[in-house]
């Protein structure tokens, strides 16, 4: 069987085939009644749906940041402890008076 | 008296005037492109009811692009663009419920393809035996051949043309059109050898 000839003559069949361009009753006044709600979107809910999306990437890097904090914090000994620093920094003025006197 | 009104307005005029937040300016719109869309959609949907699903989407995706229309092609055009890409996005969706084969072809399809084999012009392609058979052969496709071979050869469309329905660019439609025929015929020897060899 040729297959090639068989192939032109289904493709000729298709394109024999009379175009289907019926349209159901009243078809546009479904599309309408789809349209009006799209058409009043309102800009806050656009806003808080924007927000609720970006809620859960924001609450995922902040896991990420804490995660990061707690194992950097165990693995770092050769700095000085915070309430230390803080100490040293806040004293550090009376520190100076005093060996100057 | 509002809708004669709006058909006597220019489509630039209707466009603009959706733009400016009119929505039942667009209605005149719909109404003079639904024939040609649901045309479109027949050749990659059977069921009416995805025909039309179809058809709601191309609308509602034009309105909601409109912003994006430039003026200087036909509406017809930008629309048709997003009829194929749409129907092109339907069979990406249904690839994985292609149901029919070869294998339940009907008594109908099966004695067209009996004449053919017997005596090739006996077999007339005006026949619905032939056409439900092309729409099998369709099915079989992949969905990029299928898209293809509608448009090139049902169609009768350009390769530029294709580019700009579909958004590839000439080569790979060249290619993919080379691809699809050679996928066709290959689908149509697995038949025919099963069948008659």
């Amino acid at each position: 069987m040729n297959i090639a000839e068989l192939q032109k003559k289904l493709v000729a069949a298709a394109q024999a085939k009379p175009l289907d361009n019926r349209v159901p009753y009243a078809f546009e006044k479904r599309i309408m009644a789809r349209l009006a709600p799209a058409a009043r979107l309102d800009p806050w809910m656009l806003w808080s749906g924007a927000l609720w999306r970006a809620a859960a990437p924001c609450v995922a890097i902040m896991l990420l940041a804490l995660t990061w904090s707690f194992f950097e914090a165990g693995t770092d000994k050769s700095s000085v402890a915070l309430d230390v620093a803080l100490e040293n920094t806040v004293l550090a003025a009376t520190d100076t008076t005093g060996e100057a006197w | 008296m509002a809708d004669s009104e709006a058909m006597e307005q220019t489509e630039a005029e209707l466009i603009a005037a959706v733009l400016d937040g009119d929505t039942a300016r667009f209605e005149p719109l719909v109404v003079k492109y639904q024939p040609r869309v649901f045309a479109t959609a027949r050749r990659y949907a059977r069921r009416e009811s995805e025909v039309e699903d179809i058809v709601q989407e191309v609308f509602i995706k034009a309105f909601q692009r409109l912003a994006s229309f430039r003026s200087d092609a036909p509406f017809e055009h930008w629309l048709m663009r997003i009829a194929v890409r749409t129907c092109y996005d339907f069979l990406r969706a249904h690839q994985r419920n292609r149901e029919s084969s070869f294998s339940e072809l009907t008594t109908d399809e099966t004695d067209w393809l009996d004449r053919y084999a017997a005596e090739p012009s006996s077999a007339g392609e005006d026949e619905d035996a032939a056409r439900r058979l092309i729409e099998r052969v369709l099915e079989q496709l992949p969905l990029e051949a299928r898209l293809v071979i509608t448009l090139l050869e049902i169609e009768e469309r350009s390769i530029k043309e294709i580019a700009e329905l579909t958004g590839w660019s000439i080569p790979v439609v060249k290619i993919r059109a080379f691809r699809a025929r050679a996928a066709m015929r290959k689908c149509l020897a697995r038949t025919t050898v099963k069948k008659y060899l």
